[in-house]
């Protein structure tokens, strides 16, 4: 690095914009736009006798309704299967409109254009469904034992089983070893659903461009790219006259890696079917009922362990919850089953699991993506044994680290981007070590008992996990620097309020030795860069990240080579500094990067002061070679790519202490501390911001968020009334502590960070809580009224107060 | 989410106004502050054919102090209301339960007479209401009357009030003397309805003796429950007042339901807990007027 830039808390550059009310989201966007609404079904599981839109086509303003035999080629087919995998043996995906059957309340039926929202929701109203009502499969352990299916041709609505079995080293499997282990344990443990619910829902708008039969397609995503070749395919465009663009989105969380998403295609084949410009944004209600869920999951533990609380055989079996349909693969329990080991080597382990469909919303990555489930696992399960050994719950955790020098660890499984499970490199002793301090465990026990003196009831709990992020396959950067000095960077994946214009900034202003002020940003547009992936499992600092870095240092090393030329010296000698290519040491010897810019593109035509220097009579040419030399090219610019060998594994720990009313079994957490090493900090205030956020999204997955369905397969909190996210007075203020061991996989030495703060909140809270009733916790999220239930039942406990 | 068509009236006057929602009849609705109403349209749970929007009636916005209690006009803002010293002065009991209402964004805008108008039990202001035994004025075209507290909720969401009538303000009586009120409640988050909300009134004697205690419930029943709890406290002074007698009276003469948030059973906890603590601080409140 040749400035302080990288590392530095720069202030997020897009936050005057987005604060401002001057960010540019989707319903902003083409206010003359037709509009599209959907009729989705009120049933969890149903047959389609009958569509009568008669009534419906009497509203004035409506332009066009559309059902599912009205759909052409293979935009009639079922939305691809994302991410196949041997083991989803029973891999099923929806239609863009219900074709026959209806398996989750939500699925779209139909669809309708008119003159506003408001018109196409009048007509939506009229459109009459007829049913033939089928008996729904709700509940995961119920469809696992159900003669009731979800789908007629996935017997036991299994839609994928897989076991990974590591062994000791001395050769013994997972079972055998707790068989053979001095202590065992068994418990099982369960997670309700959540969601990721960003602020914005999804969205489209699609242009269609008759003339030279083009289609421009915005959509609320985290990747353009993949929607925009999704779209090429089902339409049958050649992919040239596709663009896609993610305008400002208004929060991801993951829900907008799934795609294509029905109304990705439908919105804008009604634009091309109409000629008109249409739009789609998705409602509140409309979020709920039909986009995607995540977390749930029921699992049993059975561990064995010696005296000092290591673990000698751990065997998981997981009932996944996958809801409806699989468009996403089984990617969330395979990151369950790989990266429930955390910062831990164990003795022998098995995990096993079954994605079960069920008539839900589908099941696809949410922030911590299968992780927070695997956490849960896994710290509940130290906590026990820390419990039934009688020893200090980080004393068990400590007994069981990868130690320091042990990296790289090859934890022998296989992870969720095929390659292996290897952890590249960390320092958990520290990093409990630090966070031990931070939140005072060895004082507590003091404290706790003059809350006690008090009537007052506290607890403390930890919670360590370890994140494989960045994965891959690729991103790729490109940066030009134009005539005027300006640096254009620009990348494929999508934003959603990370910070990718300041971070990426601050990488490319750092190589390149410019003021951050010259630098600008795009992302997730592809007519500036066509190759990317998306935005998900905290991968955009790392791959996007290096990629920018490695193309500023070929544009770099193409600007010293011209002006080592134009500067008579050894490009050794030159340094960037400021924008300017000077000779080190002379400091009158000097070029802006503005005229190597100038310099690297030979020009005929002058259209200011600075391009006349290029021109052709200007001789700064020799005559002895052709104005763009053999191997070289116009322009001062650069693209570059990277491709890792494998993720990146950031770690964190955290800790917090709550309170337990007595009387009213309120919960409150007083203190919450964090740990987290992402490797190098590019920017360590937005680091901070994201472990923030992912800790209020973990707060409301541990004593709020809960997705209630019915026996009937009715979602019962379809709103933000009753589907409860923390506010700001439910969010404890975050005491942080950065450790940085860079990874050695990357040139810039980056991990991951965008989900790490959600990761542990259940796990950390469910031990706190448990230390602070002496109940056992094995059920998340939960309420004052879940455990005043819990208290009723403990034994030997009277129920506090009247 | 958008609302189905409706016709809308934006009368500038009382009598237009009245005019209005008298032609629409059981096809009108009354928009105030909207916090209810407008999700209620967004969701189409409700259709109403004509809607009469009385935020040009300035008149109706008054809150007045008079001697026997306030008044609230129909316009009045929970805020308004809230940061008011003279209306705390006058019946400490609103300011204490509004600062319990939602949000102050939501109490910018709501209004005190609408939430009595839509009748939530889980709401504050009508257990308030009942507990001070206030009233409520209803107005048609040539006709005004006063329905008492009690008379005027009905059921979950259903009041005494006929179609086409307006609720152009609540009375809300002053306390008796040397009396003390207090509101407690548990809610999942800050600012959401309560699972369970007391709202206590205290009187005492010249010897500070309790001569009268009531409580009205929240969340506890399809209406504000108001359950007089005098006899189960004593006419005793508080320090030696059964406050646990008085939770076992509340908790007999409740009917909680189950929701997602919170058993019955939960609930009928809560409001011992709750009924307790909110005698107490009301006991203390009159032992300092």
């Amino acid at each position: 690095m040749t400035t302080k830039l990288f590392g530095e808390p720069v202030r997020r550059r897009e936050d005057p914009r987005l604060l401002t009310g001057r960010g540019l989201y989707l319903d902003d966007l083409a206010p003359g736009a037709l509009q599209a609404a959907f009729v989705r079904s009120p049933h969890a599981h149903a047959r389609i006798r009958d569509i009568d839109v008669s009534a419906a086509i009497e509203v004035d303003g409506l332009v066009a309704i559309y059902t599912w035999e009205d759909l052409p080629g293979a935009l009639a087919e079922p939305l691809p299967l994302l991410i196949p995998h041997p083991a989803l043996t029973h891999g099923r995906t929806a239609y863009p409109l219900a074709r026959e059957i209806v398996r989750h309340v939500g699925e779209p039926v139909v669809m309708v254009v008119a003159r506003d929202r408001y018109l196409a929701e009048d007509a939506c109203a009229l459109i009459e469904v007829d049913y033939e009502i089928l008996k729904p499969v709700v509940g995961v352990e119920e469809a696992a034992q159900s003669a009731q299916l979800v789908h007629a041709d996935v017997p036991g609505n299994v839609g994928a089983h897989l076991v990974q079995e590591v062994p000791s080293t001395a050769g013994l499997g997972a079972r055998e070893a707790i068989d053979a282990a001095p202590h065992t344990l068994a418990f099982r443990l369960d997670i309700e659903r959540s969601a990721s619910m960003p602020l914005e829902g999804r969205g489209v708008h699609a242009r269609w461009d008759a003339d030279d039969r083009s289609l421009r397609v915005h959509s609320s995503t985290q990747t353009s790219t993949s929607v925009r070749m999704a779209i090429a395919a089902k339409l049958g465009l050649p992919l040239p006259k596709v663009e896609v663009v993610a305008p400002d989105v208004g929060g991801g969380f993951g829900v907008k890696i799934v795609h294509p998403w029905p109304e990705e295609i439908l919105v804008p084949w009604a634009a091309i079917t109409l000629g008109r410009e249409v739009k789609w944004t998705e409602d509140r209600r409309e979020h709920f009922v039909s986009s995607a869920h995540e977390r749930a999951q029921v699992q049993s533990v059975r561990v064995g362990f010696d005296d000092e609380g290591r673990i000698l055989g751990l065997d998981v079996e997981i009932l996944h919850d996958h809801g409806a349909y699989t468009p996403y693969g089984i990617i969330v329990p395979i990151i369950t089953s790989t990266q429930l080991l955390g910062p831990y080597k164990i003795g022998a382990y098995r995990v096993e699991f079954s994605s079960i469909y069920t008539n839900t919303v589908q099941v696809t990555p949410y922030r911590g993506a299968g992780r927070p489930q695997a956490v849960f696992c896994m710290e509940r399960t130290m906590d026990h044994i820390a419990e039934h050994l009688g020893i200090d719950r980080t004393a068990v955790r400590a007994a069981n680290f990868v130690q320091p020098d042990e990296f790289p660890y090859d934890q022998g499984l296989i992870f969720q981007d095929g390659r292996p499970l290897i952890y590249d490199s960390g320092d958990y002793p520290e990093s409990l070590r630090l966070l031990k301090e931070l939140i005072g465990w060895d004082d507590f026990p003091g404290l706790k008992a003059r809350a006690a003196a008090e009537g007052r009831a506290i607890g403390i709990g930890i919670g360590c996990y370890v994140e494989g992020t960045g994965v891959g396959p690729y991103e790729g950067g490109h940066v030009q620097i134009t005539s005027d000095g300006r640096v254009h960077v620009s990348t494929g994946l999508t934003s959603q309020g990370q910070g990718h214009e300041t971070v990426f900034a601050q990488i490319a202003a750092a190589e390149l030795g410019v003021p951050l002020e010259r630098v600008s940003v795009v992302t997730g547009d592809t007519r500036r860069f066509g190759y990317a992936v998306g935005t998900f499992a905290s991968r955009a600092a790392v791959m996007s990240g290096n990629a920018i870095a490695l193309a500023c240092r070929k544009v770099k090393e193409k600007a010293l080579r011209i002006a080592a030329e134009a500067l008579e010296a050894d490009p050794r000698d030159l340094e960037i500094v400021d924008g300017e290519v000077r000779v080190v040491g002379a400091p009158g010897s000097a070029i802006p990067l503005a005229t190597v810019a100038v310099l690297s593109n030979p020009l005929r035509y002058a259209f200011d002061a600075e391009a006349a220097r290029a021109t052709q009579f200007a001789g700064a040419s020799s005559f002895d070679r052709p104005p763009v030399a053999e191997g070289e090219e116009p322009g001062l610019e650069g693209r570059d790519y990277y491709s890792p060998i494998r993720s990146t594994f950031a770690s964190g720990m955290h800790a917090a202490i709550v309170e337990t009313d007595p009387l009213t079994a309120e919960i409150r957490i007083l203190r919450y501390a964090v740990v987290h090493d992402c490797g190098n900090l590019i920017n360590p205030m937005i680091v901070e911001g994201q472990i923030h956020g992912g800790v209020a999204q973990g707060v409301g997955g541990a004593l709020y968020e809960k997705m209630v369905y019915d026996g009937h397969g009715q979602l019962l909190n379809a709103s933000f009334m009753d589907f409860l996210m923390p506010y700001a007075t439910e969010v404890p203020f975050v005491e942080t502590a950065h450790l940085q061991t860079p990874s050695p996989l990357n040139p810039l030495g980056i991990k991951g960070a965008g989900e790490a703060g959600v990761i542990p909140v259940s796990a950390v809270i469910a031990s706190a809580i448990e230390d602070a009733e002496g109940i056992r916790i094995d059920r998340m999220p939960i309420s004052p009224s879940d455990l005043f239930d819990l208290r009723r039942a403990a034994p030997g406990r009277s129920t506090a107060g009247t | 989410m958008k609302p189905p068509p409706f016709e809308y009236h934006a009368p500038r006057s009382l009598g237009e106004a009245l005019d209005a929602l008298a032609g629409a009849g059981e096809h009108g609705k009354v928009l105030a502050g909207g916090q209810s109403l407008i999700p209620l349209l967004n969701m189409r749970l409700v259709a109403p054919a004509h809607l009469v929007d009385i935020n040009r009636l300035a008149e109706l916005a008054a809150v007045d102090v008079e001697p026997g209690g306030v008044r609230v006009g129909a316009l009045a803002r929970h805020a308004a209301v809230e940061r008011s010293g003279e209306v705390a002065a006058a019946q400490p009991l609103l300011r204490q339960a509004l600062r319990l209402v939602a949000h102050p964004v939501i109490r910018n805008r709501g209004t005190v007479v609408g939430s009595l108008a839509h009748a939530d039990p889980a709401a504050e202001l009508p257990a308030v209401l009942a507990l001070l035994k206030g009233s409520i004025r209803l107005a048609r075209p040539g006709a005004v009357r006063d329905v008492a507290a009690e008379d005027f909720f009905t059921g979950p969401l259903e009041s005494a009030m006929d179609p086409g009538e307006l609720a152009v303000s609540a009375f809300f009586p002053a306390p008796p003397p040397r009396s003390g009120t207090a509101f407690r409640e548990v809610a999942r988050r800050h600012g959401d309805y309560a699972l369970a909300g007391i709202a206590a009134l205290v009187a005492l004697d010249d010897e500070e003796r309790i001569t009268s205690a009531t409580v009205a419930c929240v969340s506890l029943g399809p209406v504000p429950v108001l359950v007089d709890v005098t006899e189960a406290v004593g006419h005793r002074p508080p320090e030696s007042a059964d406050w646990a007698s008085a939770a076992r009276a509340v908790q007999d003469r409740i009917e909680p339901e189950a929701d997602i948030h919170a058993t019955a059973a939960y609930r009928r906890h809560l409001a011992g807990v709750l009924t307790e603590q909110a005698l107490r601080d009301a006991a203390r409140e009159a032992v300092g007027a």
